[in-house]
């Protein structure tokens, strides 16, 4: 529980670095990809700032044990994903993480995109098992995605 | 500086500290380098039976906490900006297009999925943990991004 608390109040400072810096604003992040404003490298620069030291410095977390390892697969799979992923950021101007804090800023259209977000998750995850069940006859994941079936320990999935 | 930056600067450079601070505290206390994409799938779990959605549900309970507070800190901006400034300037509704949140949200939901991060699990944990497949994913994202937005998407 207090575990789950401090995701919470992470997840308070992150929404509202979000908010402060209209990243909840399809139109800023537009307007940073057409290059009218490119105050989203600032923000990115900003929190790269912050974080990276600390990722790189840190390795013994408050509530014990090892940080866990950082994995991102580089395969046609997962790099399609990227291409969709950036089609869909280019034509709306919302990302997961800004889009929920969106709502909360009471941007109320940007619950038709979340809304749509969980069909494409929920699509994705079909397709996934249908990826699965026809390779388990065969002896490997021919993406070479270590990541599916995932094993039973918690992480590796940054998203 | 201004031709860049019509807005100022200091919005973004508070706004994109925070966010820093935010990944960085749940990373200290415990470990973890949050994304917020992740959320979409594990949440997926109370409504599908789906092996794979299935496969995040040890994730589920962090992602949620982590999601209500997205909700929770966009929320507590809005409200005092408004209490401050009595007024809603720069927290109306989005003008951008249903049907481009409808589509630009299902594409995004289901790319990001598939490459397991978005900007703020590639883009801010990934960089962050100086991850070389996670500056691909950025730049593939990105690039993609800006070709659609300005040349594509004034077409359509």
């Amino acid at each position: 529980m207090k575990r789950l608390a401090m995701f919470f109040i992470g997840g308070v400072v992150f929404g509202i670095g979000l908010a402060v810096s209209g990243m909840t604003r399809p139109e800023v992040v537009l307007s940073f990809l057409t290059f009218d404003d490119l105050g989203l490298l600032l923000v990115m620069g900003t929190a790269l700032a912050v974080a990276l030291p600390v990722f790189q410095l840190f390795s013994k977390p408050f509530f014990g044990g090892d940080p866990e390892p950082f994995s991102a697969a580089l395969n046609l799979r997962t790099v399609s994903g990227s291409v969709l992923f950036g089609v869909g950021w280019g034509v709306s101007g919302v990302c997961p993480g800004a889009a929920i804090a969106s709502v909360g800023t009471g941007n109320w259209p940007v619950l038709v995109a979340v809304a749509a977000m969980f069909v494409g998750a929920f699509v994705q995850g079909k397709l996934m098992d249908r990826g699965s069940a026809a390779t388990e006859s065969t002896t490997s994941d021919p993406s070479g995605d270590p990541s599916y079936p995932r094993n039973a320990v918690r992480g590796g999935a940054p998203g | 500086m201004a031709e860049f930056f019509p807005n100022g600067v200091w919005t973004y450079i508070t706004g994109g500290a925070l966010i820093g601070v935010g990944v960085a505290f749940i990373f200290v206390v415990t470990g973890v380098r949050a994304g917020a994409s992740g959320v979409l799938t594990a949440a997926l779990g109370y409504l599908s039976a789906s092996p794979f959605i299935q496969s995040f549900r040890s994730e589920r309970a962090w992602r949620l906490a982590f999601s209500a507070g997205l909700v929770v800190g966009g929320c507590a901006v809005a409200l005092s900006w408004t209490a401050v400034t009595s007024e809603a300037a720069g927290f109306e509704p989005t003008g951008v297009d249903v049907w481009r949140l409808a589509v630009g949200g299902f594409l995004v939901g289901m790319g990001t999925r598939f490459a397991r991060g978005c900007t703020s699990g590639h883009g801010i944990c990934g960089l962050s943990s100086l991850n070389r497949s996670s500056l691909i994913h950025v730049i593939v994202f990105m690039g993609v991004a800006i070709v659609v937005a300005r040349w594509i998407g004034p077409l359509l």
